[in-house]
């Protein structure tokens, strides 16, 4: 099963424990981890369901091609990472 | 009773109470976060909203007993196939306006990129109201500095009736709704916008309003601070006459209408526009008592020399009674008044930007 990691930034506002999960997409891999914390979809995804604009996955450490649907497949052993990058001041 | 204050800041929520006479910080929520918005209610019932850079929008509320948790954000539908040519996200950028709807458990939420959302169950369930969004006129409104897709910056409710509602919005003027928002019409005449073409300066849509405020006691009487000068309207927004003795400028973010006295209002100027800090390094606030025919330029306590405090449009607040204000700054400056703006005193603290300042209502 792939495995999903989250950003520590995220840790400040809801627990976000890495899983493993079942799911052949990052669309599925994700639902499967919002199925735990409903809470969890709002932080990364935006109201029309795309990767929020400062929020990236990474994928054995590739970027997703697909930010507004998530169809990039995964595999079984895939490490998908959630992050951002914090900016300002 | 104890006199609340709440201050949004880009870096956290701040409560400050009154003992004795001082007001000091008595609580800190949210540090670290940019706070957009905030409504304290009766029963010590307080919404604020959050602009996580990185994720998104948030809303959270504290309850009577005093513990905070997190409420469902306002959220736009599915957008359809064939609103491929809507120049505007359907997704909520932030949460700009939070306002009691005048029954119990009602909130509307003014938002970015220009959705208007209303709670009847205190917060924990929201919906977009349809009508205005659909509005083909909307493809229209357009963003301003400070955001680049249109918002909703000011909710009013007719205090006589729930059902009767105005929004202020940058940059698509006024709008009105006599049932609750199931229709709406675009009301607002005698306002003009300078950097528009000259043949679309009058058109109601393009008016940048900045922020509208009115009186509680007689809500026909409504106060805006525009881009282009301050306008004052006696019949709910409809027609409107700009106050050309506001000194010493006429831009500005803020206005704060006496909720008893229908003649008097609040503002504070800055620089129009393009440099905006306040004339000669003095901040000021600018009152009028006549209705907006003289202003006072009250400093009485405030910073007269090197000040570059910019004050925005919801940072400014007076709360029931008519005398006791309170304004933050851009640089963190935050000041009261016990008696109507003739004088005023600093807390000790040094905050971060204030975006947003309200007085919780006295406790029934």
């Amino acid at each position: 099963m792939p495995t999903v990691l989250f950003t520590s930034a995220l840790q400040r506002f809801l627990p976000v424990p890495s899983a493993q999960v079942t799911g052949g997409t990052i669309a599925e891999a994700l639902a499967a981890v919002f199925g735990s914390e409903p809470r969890l979809r709002g932080y990364v995804l935006d109201d029309q369901g795309a990767l929020r604009r400062h929020v990236a996955i990474y994928v054995n450490g590739r970027p997703v091609s697909d930010r507004a649907r998530l169809t990039d497949a995964v595999a079984k052993d895939d490490e998908i990472y959630v992050f951002q990058a914090l900016s300002g001041g | 009773m104890t006199e609340r204050l709440h201050i949004g800041t880009h870096k956290g929520l701040f409560e400050l109470a009154r003992h004795n006479g001082v007001w000091d910080i008595a609580d800190v929520q949210f540090l670290g976060d940019p706070v957009s918005a905030v409504l304290a209610v009766t029963d010590g019932i307080v919404y604020a909203a959050l602009d996580l850079g990185h994720f998104g929008a948030k809303l959270w509320r504290r309850n009577r007993t005093g513990n905070w948790r997190e409420l469902p954000v306002p959220a736009f539908p599915p957008k359809p196939e064939d609103a491929g040519d809507d120049p505007h996200p359907w997704s909520l950028g932030k949460i700009w306006a939070l306002e009691p709807g005048g029954v119990p458990g009602r909130v509307w939420a003014g938002t970015m990129p220009g959705g208007l959302f209303r709670t009847d169950d205190g917060g924990e369930s929201w919906s977009l109201n349809e009508a205005l969004w659909h509005l083909p006129e909307r493809r229209q409104w357009f963003g301003v500095a400070g955001g680049e897709q249109p918002g909703i910056n000011s909710v009013l409710i007719d205090p006589r009736n729930p059902s009767d509602i105005r929004i202020g919005v940058s940059c698509a003027g006024l709008w009105a709704s006599t049932d609750t928002g199931a229709t709406w019409q675009i009301i607002n005449h005698g306002m003009y916008n300078e950097y528009m073409p000259p043949e679309r300066r009058e058109d109601p849509i393009v008016q940048d309003i900045h922020l509208l405020s009115r009186c509680a006691a007689r809500p026909e009487i409504v106060w805006c601070q525009h881009h282009n000068g301050v306008f004052r309207s006696e019949n709910a927004g409809a027609n409107w006459h700009e106050l050309t003795a506001i000194r010493p400028s006429k831009f500005g973010f803020a206005v704060a209408a006496h909720p008893r006295d229908p003649d008097t209002a609040w503002f504070v100027p800055a620089i129009k526009d393009e440099r905006r800090v306040p004339v000669d390094g003095k901040v000021v606030v600018a009152r009028t008592r006549d209705g907006g025919r003289s202003f006072e330029v009250l400093k009485n306590g405030l910073p007269q020399r090197h000040a570059y405090d910019l004050v925005w449009r919801h940072a400014l607040a007076v709360n029931e009674t008519g005398e006791l204000l309170a304004f933050g700054s851009t640089s963190g400056g935050l000041w009261i008044s016990e008696n109507g703006g003739d004088s005023w005193t600093m807390p000790e603290a040094r905050l971060p930007p204030i975006a947003a300042v309200r007085f919780a209502p006295a406790l029934h």
